[in-house]
């Protein structure tokens, strides 16, 4: 066991865990933090998906070491301020979740796209969103609701 | 919950809630359909709880499980239409399981038909409530107020209470026994396009919770190694290495259940899930194989060809003497299709909480059926039924009928019972879940045919066989007639036909995946009437059309489907085809495909597909689906579940097959159980309603699945020259 020092959501954060726990077991047994899903441990379904640094990592196959120093964006965090990322807003307004469970990947691998380009085409979304598995079938609308986080982030009312 | 001061109305309980506000408990058992008086007014006790809290919110809690189909939204649209509250303020919850509320089930695409007459009787009963509290309040005529937004308004003077503010007064108020419910002209929430789904806000922001966030005070968490060859037992295990594993507390055997479909097994049980993983990788066990050990994909395969290569062992249903016609044909049109085991994979994998302390058991449990959970894990671990609770948990991700069987339940309840103290969360791993499914029976059918001179069939013949449902539990008996669901009962007009089944056996569990057996029948039959239709030379979609009539079926079981309404078949197939342009012109390479559905639950659906095929790959560019389900109460949530069958059928269609070696599952991940992605999803999604106010409202979780496989062959086969005759399409 080792303390780790990290940033999680903004706030320095000391975790105690073994250092080749996976961040996605120390988030949410060790921190508390549940909005971070398991799907299937081996990095194919982007459920567990956070940001590292900013950078849309799969939290099942990053070490609590590894991220030791870094910090760490949750679904939790995504909002700032008390304002909701453009994505999420997209995701409300358009109603994209079913069952919900892989949405918290699904809005994380979408916001970091958004943050790196203003205007994806379907060919952008499809490219960064392809290791997201959703079994509700929600895809459709996922692309409808990148584009339109793209519309909110420049300003388009609905 | 409970209520002071009740009185009541036919099936509507209402009084001043515990904590303040007003309480207004219903009755809605299944099958309580549409607007006929309840017939167990006088004697079933309420299920469904609304309450009115001081500050404004409305909180309903049903006893239906939410896996994604938004059951939650739905039945409190109900509610807050006729109770006209501000919607930002309504609370879903979800009921724990009790024997009171009487069967707690979800599936069948059935909670709204159970439930929504009576939900806005409760809601319409609620406001007049809160109205006639208003008036004695402001003193003016009940008939001089308005409401609005969860606020009583008196316009001609300028004020206005709160519903909140209103609910202790109005549980005082003598119950309205007649109320009117508002005209479909009068609705604001009700058939309005872009109602907010309730769970959507927690489910973005990460506070949303599932079965597998179930937190609680000392909780421990269990992994199980489970025998992966279906009937295996534990012959020995070693746990002196996974007891080393820091954070692993105990190690504990678990034994199966063939019946209730828990696999033997060994647990590790830890303080974190990590630990439990690393713990059981560190386990050494030795297994019996057991009966199954040598069955394989490949030896069922060969059964069920040789199956329906001749009489089936049951006789579903006849009519006329189709063997005799088809001796007698010169041309007997012929076709084989195969369909393989498929999985649920939820996205939430399979997981429970239990704990066990002071001879009670309690479980925190992501069920569709926690009627069926209690009772197993009641009996299984032979507690009284009055000691084990069991709590749906607010979400679950996913079920497609996964979560109706209960082991997930008895196996949790039996860790939680040797541990004996601490809660227990029993996480599954990818793996776990790929190989320990209840599949969607493989199955191989046969039919053949021959036509008149007109072109349309004079006989037909249907042979099939698979591993039936309801044989996995070792049941015993005849299992055509619910096998061929979408098969015995179809409405084209064919005077000679038959349809046999023959039993295929299998260590296999199999269980109801989306829309069950419709799934494999759909495929088979509606790929077959477009062989029909290219033999005959005609158009297939108007060769439908003209064999849809009011031919009596023999009726292969007692069905409160029947009879299917031969106008709404030909109403629906008729909107899909106007609205993809049935006939027009398309894109070098593109074909279209039609299909419909044996009426699924008493919905009506009709699907065109846009495809084609470039460099070995089926691409879907375009899916129109017509839909006749009575009305339409939330059409933004009716077309998410309509998209998502969809998909998931495509999903099917293109990648996912599960296939057995040596009594176990090949696929353990999803590098081998390939799911669709975002890039393979279609374009478009295209959802039309077939307009229908006059008939009872029908369900909509499963019908736009059956009727995708063969609109997806139906195009592929007319983009290529090539019929794909079995799934996942491999072109």
């Amino acid at each position: 066991m080792l303390a780790m020092e990290l940033t999680i959501n903004g706030k320095p954060t000391t975790v105690d865990g073994p250092p080749d726990m996976p961040l996605l077991w120390a988030l949410r047994d060790l921190v508390g933090l549940t909005g971070t899903k398991f799907g299937c441990g081996t990095s194919l379904c982007g459920a567990c998906t956070v940001h590292i640094d900013g950078a849309p990592t799969r939290s099942c196959s990053v070490t609590l070491s590894a991220v030791a120093g870094k910090s760490v964006t949750t679904i939790e965090g995504l909002a700032s301020g008390g304002t909701d990322h453009a994505v999420q807003q997209a995701w409300t307004e358009l109603n994209v979740p079913q069952c919900g469970y892989c949405q918290a990947g699904q809005v994380m691998s979408a916001a970091a796209l958004i943050n790196r380009n203003a205007n994806p085409t379907d060919a952008d979304i499809d490219a960064a969103m392809q290791g997201n598995l959703c079994r509700c079938g929600t895809y459709v609308r996922i692309r409808a609701a990148v584009k339109r986080a793209a519309e909110i982030r420049r300003g388009v009312s609905a | 919950m409970s209520s002071s001061t009740l009185s009541r109305r036919e099936f509507l309980w209402v009084g001043a809630a515990l904590g303040g506000g007003l309480l207004v408990q219903v009755a809605c058992r299944g099958g309580a359909k549409a607007e006929s008086p309840p017939s167990d007014a006088k004697t079933a006790p309420p299920n469904i709880f609304i309450r009115i809290a001081p500050d404004d919110t409305v909180h309903v809690t049903i006893p239906k499980s939410e896996m994604g189909q938004g059951v939650r939204t739905a039945l409190a649209l109900f509610v807050a239409e006729e109770l006209d509250a501000d919607w930002s303020k309504v609370r879903p919850e979800a009921a724990a399981f009790d024997p009171q509320l009487g069967s707690q089930g979800t599936g069948g695409s059935g909670s709204v038909l159970d439930t929504h007459s009576r939900l806005r009787v409760a809601g319409a009963t609620m406001r007049q409530m809160l109205v006639v509290a208003a008036a004695q309040q402001l003193g003016v005529p009940a008939s001089e107020l308005t409401t609005k937004d969860s606020c009583v308004y008196h316009t001609a003077s300028n004020r206005s209470l709160g519903y909140g503010a209103l609910a202790d007064a109005a549980a005082k108020v003598p119950v309205p026994t007649n109320v009117r419910l508002r005209k479909p002209t009068e609705w604001r929430l009700l058939g309005r396009d872009g109602i907010k789904a309730l769970d959507v806000p927690d489910i973005v922001h990460g506070r949303a919770k599932y079965g597998i966030d179930t937190r609680r005070d000392g909780m421990l968490f269990a992994s199980v190694e489970r025998a992966t060859i279906f009937g295996a037992t534990v012959k020995s295990f070693d746990p002196s290495d996974a007891l080393k594993v820091p954070g692993v507390k105990e190690v504990v055997e678990v034994k199966g259940d063939r019946e209730l479909g828990v696999h033997a097994g060994v647990a590790v049980i830890a303080t974190n899930t990590w630990a439990a993983m690393q713990g059981r990788k560190a386990l050494k066990v030795t297994w019996d194989p057991g009966p199954h050990a040598q069955e394989g994909s490949a030896s069922y395969t060969a059964f069920m060809r040789d199956a329906v290569s001749k009489p089936g062992k049951e006789l579903v249903n006849r009519i006329g003497d189709p063997d005799e016609v088809l001796a007698k044909a010169t041309d007997v049109i012929r076709a084989d299709y195969e369909l393989p085991f498929i999985a649920h994979a939820t996205m939430e994998p399979q997981n429970c909480t239990a704990q066990f302390s002071n001879g009670m058991m309690e479980l925190w449990s992501p069920t569709q059926f926690p009627d069926w959970a209690h009772d197993a894990v009641a009996d299984h671990l032979k507690l009284d039924k009055s000691k084990v609770k069991v709590n749906v948990t607010p979400l679950m991700g996913g079920a497609f009928g996964r979560r109706i069987n209960p082991d997930f339940s008895v196996e949790a309840a039996m860790i939680a019972k040797a541990v004996n103290g601490a809660p227990v969360q029993v996480v599954w791993t990818r793996a776990d879940d790929l190989r320990h499914d209840f599949y969607r029976q493989c199955a191989i059918h046969r039919l053949e045919a021959t036509l008149g001179p007109d072109g349309n069939p004079v006989a037909m013949r249907h042979r099939f066989s698979s591993p039936a449902i309801d044989a996995s539990t070792g049941k015993r008996g005849k299992f055509g007639a619910g096998e061929s669901d979408g098969i015995g009962n179809h409405v084209y007009r064919v005077p000679n036909r038959s349809s046999e089944y023959t039993l295929l056996d299998s260590g296999v569990p199999r269980g109801w995946w989306r829309a069950v057996n419709t799934t494999h029948g759909t495929f088979a039959l509606e790929s077959f009437i477009d062989e029909l239709a290219d033999k005959a030379g005609k158009d297939p979609y108007e060769y439908r059309m003209a064999l849809i009539d009011r031919w009596v079926v023999d009726q292969p079981q007692d069905s409160k489907d029947f009879p299917f309404n031969p106008a709404r078949y030909k109403a629906t197939l008729k909107l899909a085809a106007e609205k993809a342009g049935w006939g027009k012109p398309l894109p070098a390479g593109h074909a279209l495909g039609i299909a419909q559905n044996v009426p699924d639950h008493l919905t009506y659906a009709a699907e065109v597909v846009e495809a084609s095929v470039t460099n070995g790959k089926v691409n879907v560019h375009r899916v129109v689906v017509a839909v006749d389900c009575g009305r339409v109460f939330n059409p933004d949530g009716a077309r998410s579940q309509l998209e998502g069958g969809v998909v998931q059928a495509l999903s099917a269609a293109l990648g996912e097959e599960i296939t057995i070696e040596g009594g176990a599952v090949v696929q353990g991940g999803f590098e081998t159980y390939r799911l669709l992605r975002i890039g393979g999803a279609p374009a478009r999604i295209e959802i039309h309603w077939a307009t229908n106010d006059d008939v009872p409202v029908t369900g909509l979780g499963e019908p736009a699945v059956p009727p995708f496989f063969p609109a997806l062959a139906n195009a592929v086969a007319r983009a290529t020259g090539k019929r794909p005759r079995s799934l996942p399409i491999r072109v």
